[in-house]
């Protein structure tokens, strides 16, 4: 159980720092082919962000921003399209998994194919990863309460 | 002299995995016994990374992305790095489901040490017992 | 009862310790997992998913369903932590 406090420094500081924070997190989901970084890290910094807000706020307002139906849908929509675009490949004539064949679509070459591939599924989990990160943080500070403790 | 160089990584990995297993088998709290078990799982994640480790390697990660043949012994072995990945998400996931367990026996019993919580066991009243 | 703990550890200790004389040296670039099925992969990452970052091209293309079984892990460590904890009134 966190008590509610008020400080206007912690405050405006992660106000300012919150968006640089997500923009970072999808930075590194997006060139995890490039650089060290793919789903689970900026996955990770997403719901970070997150978890910074309720530190710095209180439950009430970070449930403004993403709330509990919102992230419960988030939970299951990672793992969702994980599996379908496994799906697509399957339906679209190779094996589950095989991102060769979404040429098919895409008109590249089956490499940039893969690559692509791998790019959605990296959304996917990064999707699962934050919704979980601030699922687990919430009922875990909280005890599954959802509101902070009376004086 | 060579000999300890070439080991003394392994040495290290085995005394923290022996902190965790110790704290593992003889703390009576619960929730000590769960950071022992943190600690054994990053003793085995350091374990892992460490064997991936090549000499004058770097990350895995191309550089050169015009080369046709690319040099395998310039860059280190990425399938240690692949599998310790999924496990740390995977620890991050016990350990959630640990604390929420830990949350629920403690909102029953009103303790977490586990003598206690036997003790409680012990005397409760089975209904279903003849 | 925590002296034969402490007995239980240092001779697991020093059995793992005696395991590690077998063990490859730190940074051998002809150590078994070095040399198997690694290399392979490094070579031919560029080639088969035009992917830099080989642990991306590993963990998502060349290894799909491990990621995408520790992706159900995680997410069933959620719902379980929902499941659990969470009280609706």
């Amino acid at each position: 159980m966190i008590n509610r406090f008020e400080n206007i420094i912690i405050q405006t500081i992660s106000r300012l720092l919150i968006p640089p924070i997500q923009l970072y997190a999808l930075y590194v989901i997006a060139h995890g082919h490039y650089s060290p970084g793919g789903g689970f890290q900026g996955g990770c910094i997403l719901g970070a962000s997150f978890i910074l807000m309720v530190i710095a706020y209180d439950i009430k307002e970070t449930k403004r921003m993403i709330s509990e139906k919102i992230n419960t849908i988030f939970i299951s929509l990672g793992v969702i399209i994980y599996s379908g675009i496994g799906a697509v490949c399957l339906i679209l004539g190779a094996d589950y998994l095989d991102y060769g064949i979404l040429n098919k679509i895409f008109s590249v070459s089956p490499a940039k194919a893969r690559a692509l591939g791998t790019f959605g599924v990296e959304i996917g989990v990064g999707i699962t990863v934050m919704a979980v990160m601030v699922s687990i943080f919430l009922n875990l500070v909280s005890g599954g309460e959802h509101e902070e403790a009376q004086e | 002299m060579d000999f300890i160089i070439s080991k003394f990584n392994y040495w290290i990995y085995i005394v923290l995995m022996m902190i965790g297993f110790y704290a593992m088998i003889s703390k009576s709290n619960l929730v000590k016994k769960l950071v022992g078990m943190n600690i054994f799982q990053t003793a085995i994640i350091l374990f892992f990374i460490s064997i991936g480790s090549k000499k004058g390697a770097t990350i895995p990660i191309i550089q050169d992305s015009h080369v046709d043949a690319v040099n395998s012994a310039l860059y280190m072995n990425p399938l240690p790095h692949v599998l310790m990945l999924t496990a740390i998400v995977v620890m991050v996931s016990t350990f959630g489901v640990a604390v929420a367990l830990l949350i629920m026996i403690y909102r029953k019993y009103k303790t977490l040490e586990e003598d206690e919580i036997l003790q409680i066991l012990r005397n409760e009243k089975w209904p279903n017992t003849h | 009862m925590k002296f034969f703990a402490l007995i239980a550890v240092i001779v697991t200790g020093l059995l793992l310790i005696y395991g590690t004389m077998d063990m490859p040296d730190w940074g051998a670039t002809d150590s078994p997992p070095n040399t198997h099925v690694s290399p392979r992969y490094i070579e031919k990452s560029i080639e088969e998913t035009a992917t830099p970052n080989v642990v991306t091209s590993l963990l998502a293309d060349y290894r799909g369903y491990d990621t995408l079984g520790e992706t159900t892990v995680i997410f069933t460590a959620g719902i379980v932590c929902i499941l659990l904890l969470r009280r609706y009134r």
